[in-house]
C-alpha cells in the first residue's frame, strides 16, 4: 500500500481582506488544501494558523467556535444543500447550531441575508426546497448560509464552475461585495484561470500536491515563470476569433499521485527539462518581489 | 446544396406538468468543412437541437415540425432502420461524458471493431483491428493500448477515444456536445486541437455545442446563440464578436473573463434563464433585457436579416441593418 501525498509541504499565508487563489488542474491538491484549512480534514503533519492561533489540533468546543469565523462554500450546489430542508431552515441552520438566534430574530436574519444574495423577495424563497431552485440560485443560497454568521474567512471551492457562464459574474460580484461589506478574507479555489485573474489579489499555482508558483495576480499573469504556469496560461481559450493563441505543448498528462515523478515532479512533461530535474527537487525561491517559483531554471 | 440544412425545427417535450417547447423554429445550414458553434446555457435547447439531427431526442421529446437534410437525404422522412446508416456513418456524435459512453466491459479495440464491422460488414476482424490501431496513433494514444479497458484511461484519453470512434468511418458531420466540459484546461485545449486537425485531414463539418462562449468564439466559423429554445442570433464568429446585436449575446460577451485583457470590467445579466414549462410571453428574454419595450412582452420577434449573413431575433432591429425607433 503506498501513500498518496495529496498535499505535500505546502506553505503560504493569506492576509486579512485579501482574496488568495489556489489554482490548478484536477488532482493538484487544491481542494484538499482548502478542506485542511477549515479542518474538514486533519493534516498528517504541518500547522495551520488562524489569527495567530494554531488551529491544527483543535477539537470539540474550541473547534466549534472556530467554525463561526471560518466558513466554506462548495462547488456543487446540487449536493451542498440538504434536499429535505427548506431554504429558510438551511440558511438559518448555522444560527441554531451556534445558539446565536432563534424564532423571529433568526427569521429576520435569514430574510436579510437571502435578500443580500439576490434571492428577492426573500419571503418567497424561504419555504422552497433546493430542487425548486436553479443551480445559480442554489449557489446564492449556499453563499447566504456561509455569511450568516458573519465569519472572517471563507474558503470558496470552485463556487462557480457548475454554474452557467452568464450567471458566474453575479455570484463573483456578490462575493466581492461581501468582502467590502463584511471585511471578509477569501481562499478561492479554481481551475479556471480566467476567473482567477478577475477575482484574485494573489495566486498560487499547484501541481501534484505542491505549490510551484505563487505571486500577485499582476506579476503571475504578466511574467509567468514556471513552465507549467506558462503552458496553463497558453491553453486558456480567449473569446476572440481573431486571437488564436499558440498553445505550449506539454508531453503526456498529469501523472497519478500514487506515482509521483522523482526530483521535480513536473520534469517528465517539461519542455526545458535538464538532467538535474529528475534527481533534485527544486526549492521555492523568491525571484522577484513577492513572486515565488519552484524550478531549477531560476 | 449545403451539407446540412435545418428548417424550422421545433422539438417539444410533453410532460404531465405541461409541454416544454425545447427548440422552436430553428433554421440554419452548414457547408462541408465548416464549424458551427451552438452556444447557450442550460435549458437553451442546444443539446436537444444536436440530438434532433440524429433523431436521438430522448423520450418524451418529439420533433413536431421542421426539416433536416444531410446532403440529399431528408432525415425526418427516413424510417428508423434508415437511421442506422446515418448514425455513426454520415453523422457522428461525441457525448459529454466519455465514461458512460464507452462500454466498461469491452476493450477499446472491441469498440472500434464493432463499429467498423457493423457499418462495413465485409471488413475482416484483422483489418478492422489494424484500422483501430492506426486511429489510436492519430489520437496520440499508444497503439498497444488497444487491448485496455476504458477505466484504464484518464478522462482526457477516453474523450479522445470517443472522438476516434466518431470519426472512424469518416462521417460528413460530427456533432460534439460539450466534449470538453469535464476536462482540465490543458487537456481541453489538446482535445479541441485534435478535433480541428482531424477535421482538416478528413474534411468533416463540425457542430460544437457548448455553454463556454470562449471556446465557441475561438474555434467556430459560424455561431448560433440559443436562448430558451429560440435561436436569438446567428452570424459568422468574427461578425458576432465584432458586432453582437442581440442584448443576450451582448450580455454574455460582457460577462466572460478574457485572460488577455487587463482590468476587465465584467457585468452580469440580471435574473436567470426562464422556467421552460412557463416561459415569458413574447420574447423569452424580455424580463432580463435592458432594452425591453411593451411590445416585447406580448409579441414574439421574428428573425431579422441585418445583412452580412447576420440574423437577430429582436425588435431593436429591422431588415438589412436599419435600426427601428
Amino acid at each position: 500500500m503506498s501513500n498518496v501525498k495529496a498535499v505535500d509541504d505546502v506553505t503560504f499565508s493569506v492576509n486579512k481582506g485579501e482574496i488568495f487563489t489556489l489554482a490548478g488542474e484536477s488532482g493538484c491538491g487544491k481542494t484538499t488544501t482548502g478542506r485542511l484549512i477549515v479542518r474538514l480534514l486533519k493534516p498528517t503533519s504541518g500547522t495551520v494558523y488562524f489569527n495567530g492561533e494554531d488551529i491544527t489540533k483543535l477539537e470539540g468546543e474550541k473547534l466549534r467556535l472556530l467554525r463561526r469565523k471560518m466558513q466554506i462554500i462548495f462547488q456543487d450546489p446540487y449536493a451542498s444543500l440538504n434536499p429535505r430542508m427548506r431554504l429558510g431552515d438551511a440558511v438559518g441552520h448555522p444560527l441554531e447550531i451556534h445558539g446565536l438566534a432563534t424564532g423571529e430574530e433568526k427569521q429576520k436574519l435569514v430574510l436579510d441575508v437571502l435578500d443580500k444574495v439576490g434571492l428577492s423577495p426573500p419571503e418567497q424563497f424561504i419555504d422552497l426546497f433546493p430542487h425548486q431552485l436553479s443551480g445559480g440560485q442554489r449557489q446564492r443560497a449556499a453563499l447566504a448560509r456561509s455569511i450568516i454568521l458573519k465569519p472572517e474567512f471563507i474558503v470558496a471551492d470552485e463556487p462557480v464552475s457548475m454554474i452557467d457562464v452568464s450567471l458566474r459574474t453575479t455570484i463573483i460580484d456578490l462575493m466581492l461585495g461581501f468582502r467590502k461589506e463584511l471585511g471578509l478574507t477569501y481562499l478561492f479555489i479554481t481551475h479556471d484561470l480566467a476567473v482567477a485573474k478577475y477575482i484574485s489579489d494573489r495566486i498560487a499555482i499547484m501541481y501534484l500536491g505542491k505549490i510551484i508558483e505563487m505571486g500577485s495576480k499582476e506579476r503571475l499573469f504578466l511574467n509567468p515563470m514556471h513552465p507549467y504556469t506558462q503552458a496553463l496560461l497558453s491553453a486558456i481559450p480567449v473569446p476572440d476569433p481573431k486571437r488564436r493563441r499558440k498553445m505550449i505543448e506539454l508531453k503526456g498528462e498529469v501523472p497519478s499521485a500514487i506515482n509521483i515523478p522523482s526530483g521535480c515532479r513536473f520534469h517528465p512533461r517539461c519542455p526545458y527539462k535538464k538532467d538535474e530535474c529528475a534527481e533534485k527537487e527544486p526549492r521555492l525561491i523568491e525571484v522577484e518581489k513577492d513572486h515565488y517559483v519552484e524550478c531549477s531554471l531560476y | 446544396m449545403s451539407l446540412l440544412e435545418v428548417n424550422s425545427l421545433t422539438v417539444d417535450y410533453p410532460t404531465s406538468r405541461g409541454t416544454v417547447h425545447a427548440v422552436e423554429d430553428v433554421s440554419f445550414s452548414l457547408e462541408k468543412g465548416e464549424t458551427l458553434g451552438l452556444a447557450g446555457e442550460s435549458g437553451s435547447g442546444k443539446s436537444t437541437l444536436g440530438l434532433s439531427i440524429i433523431r436521438l431526442v430522448p423520450y418524451p421529446g418529439v420533433i413536431v415540425k421542421g426539416r433536416i437534410k444531410i446532403g440529399e437525404t431528408d432525415i425526418l422522412k427516413l424510417p428508423e432502420h434508415g437511421m442506422l446508416s446515418i448514425r455513426g456513418r454520415r453523422i457522428a456524435y461525441v457525448f459529454q461524458d466519455p465514461m458512460t459512453s464507452l462500454n466498461p466491459v469491452k476493450r477499446i479495440g472491441a469498440h472500434f471493431v464493432e463499429l467498423i464491422r457493423t457499418h462495413e460488414p465485409n471488413t475482416s476482424r484483422e483489418e478492422a483491428f489494424q484500422r483501430a490501431k492506426d486511429m489510436l496513433k492519430n489520437l496520440g494514444i499508444l497503439p498497444e493500448r488497444i487491448n485496455d479497458y476504458p477505466h484504464q484511461f484518464s478522462g482526457g484519453m477516453r474523450q479522445r477515444i470517443m472522438i476516434g470512434l466518431a470519426i472512424a468511418l469518416n462521417p460528413d458531420l460530427v456533432v460534439a456536445d460539450e466534449p470538453t466540459t469535464a476536462l482540465d484546461v490543458i487537456v481541453q485545449a489538446k482535445i479541441l486541437d485534435l478535433l480541428e486537425s482531424l477535421r482538416e485531414i478528413y474534411g468533416m463539418a463540425l457542430i460544437l455545442i457548448s455553454h463556454d462562449l470562449s471556446i465557441i468564439l475561438e474555434r467556430c466559423n459560424k455561431i448560433i446563440v440559443m436562448y430558451a429554445g429560440h435561436m436569438v442570433e446567428y452570424a459568422n464568429s468574427t461578425e458576432l464578436h465584432k458586432s453582437p446585436k442581440h442584448p443576450y449575446t451582448q450580455g454574455l460577451l460582457q460577462s466572460i473573463p478574457n485572460i488577455e485583457l487587463a482590468d476587465q470590467k465584467l457585468s452580469a445579466i440580471p435574473g436567470s434563464p426562464p422556467n421552460m414549462l412557463d416561459p415569458p410571453k413574447g420574447c423569452r428574454f424580455w424580463p432580463r433585457c435592458p432594452y425591453a419595450k411593451k411590445k416585447c412582452s406580448s409579441k414574439e420577434p421574428p428573425l431579422i436579416d441585418v445583412g452580412n449573413n447576420h440574423f437577430v431575433r429582436c425588435f431593436l432591429y429591422s431588415e438589412k441593418g436599419a435600426n427601428s425607433e
